[in-house]
């Protein structure tokens, strides 16, 4: 058979999804950003919220999110984005209301934000790109960086004397009783995709239910900011940040 | 038995030549264009062994910029 005959419009199973536009996004090749973009796209297609979505964009690599995905946003102020959220969804409960937010932005300025909405049980979807680094500042340590993780502000590595300890966001709003949904999903393999596909529709269909907050953490890849190629970044986020950000759902009730 | 016949159609432009669509092919179908680049100089993807693909999509699910389209047809 000629690929003339197999690349035809009736035998096409996948294609880029309609939300996600024809703009170049400006991430490094290979970012997880792409592909988080790109599920919550057909996601948002699929379940035909179309008009119903409003993304609230970050401060970080995310913060031109709002060029990609054609629905309703918001640019919040670094780490704001849950209380931005918080206000849209309680003065149009009908909305599929989430943020979009990275470690630097959610886990560093952004913690108090994300608690606070997660206790309070805001009927929100939390979306969180944890890399372990801030991407977009030029690779500096966050809350979320390992222990002795190279940074452009730990160049020895990220030691607990002086830094603290990696923090897990997942487990502290998993904690709080306004949580309804917490779980920990990765991009790097045609399987982990899927899955992180099956949590975010979960978490969208909880914003609808008015269930409470879910918060769906992407443990993800910065090749830049690591310095590697974007298949070494994937095996050493296998190897290294699910040790510490181990797979799977934390709270589902 | 039905035979399942694959292609892929890469966007060429949109590629940034990450080369994640070559490591997830599960039957090396995918490579990078060694010396061609495209219009922002990046060597994008293409099918080097077209006869083996099965279709999958795993390319696909894994692209971060939705460069690749699947086509699949049953023999
Ligand atoms: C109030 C304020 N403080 C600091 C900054 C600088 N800043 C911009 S992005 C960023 C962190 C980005 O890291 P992250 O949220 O992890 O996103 P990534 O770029 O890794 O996707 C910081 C500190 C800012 N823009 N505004
Ligand atoms: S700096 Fe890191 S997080 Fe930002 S686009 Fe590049 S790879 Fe992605
Ligand atoms: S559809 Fe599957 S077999 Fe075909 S090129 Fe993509 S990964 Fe390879």
């Amino acid at each position: 058979m000629e690929l003339n005959d197999i690349i035809k419009p009736e035998n096409r199973v996948y294609q880029k999804p309609r939300l996600l536009n024809d703009n170049h996004m400006h991430y490094c090749p290979g970012c997880s950003h792409g592909v988080v973009h790109k599920i919550i796209a057909e996601l948002i297609e699929e379940m035909g919220l179309e008009d119903k979505a409003i993304g609230i964009a970050p401060v970080g690599c995310a913060v031109f999110a709002y060029n990609y995905i054609d629905i309703d946003w918001i640019e919040a102020a670094h780490g704001r984005a849950p209380a931005i959220a918080t206000a849209v969804k309680r003065l149009q409960p009908t909305k599929m209301v989430f943020t979009y937010q990275g470690d630097g932005d959610l886990a560093a300025i952004g913690t108090c934000e994300t608690i606070h909405a997660a206790n309070r049980g805001e009927n929100i979807v939390i979306i969180f790109i944890n890399n372990g680094i801030y991407g977009m500042t030029g690779g500096q340590m966050a809350p979320t960086t390992l222990l002795g993780m190279k940074t452009a502000t730990t160049p020895y590595g990220r030691r607990v004397d002086l830094n603290g300890y990696p923090l897990r966001i997942s487990e502290l709003v998993a904690a709080v009783d306004g949580s309804c949904y917490v779980t920990r999903q990765s991009v790097h393999t045609p399987a982990a995709v899927r899955k992180a596909k099956s949590a975010i529709k979960k978490a969208f269909e909880n914003s609808m239910a008015g269930k409470g907050t879910s918060l769906v953490e992407i443990v993800s890849t910065c090749n830049s900011g690591w310095k590697k190629s974007p298949a070494d970044s994937n095996k050493w986020m296998v190897e290294n940040m699910f040790a510490k950000y181990p797979m799977g759902d934390l709270k589902n009730v | 038995m039905a035979k399942i016949k694959g292609a892929v159609v890469v966007n060429v432009e949109r590629c940034k030549g990450c080369d994640l669509c070559v490591v997830a092919c599960p039957t090396h179908v995918l490579a990078l264009q060694p010396k061609e680049v495209n219009n922002r100089g990046y060597h994008f993807a293409y099918m080097q062994n077209p006869e083996s693909c099965i279709a999958c999509q795993s390319c696909a699910l894994v692209c971060p910029d939705a460069c690749i389209e699947v086509y699949r047809v049953q023999e």
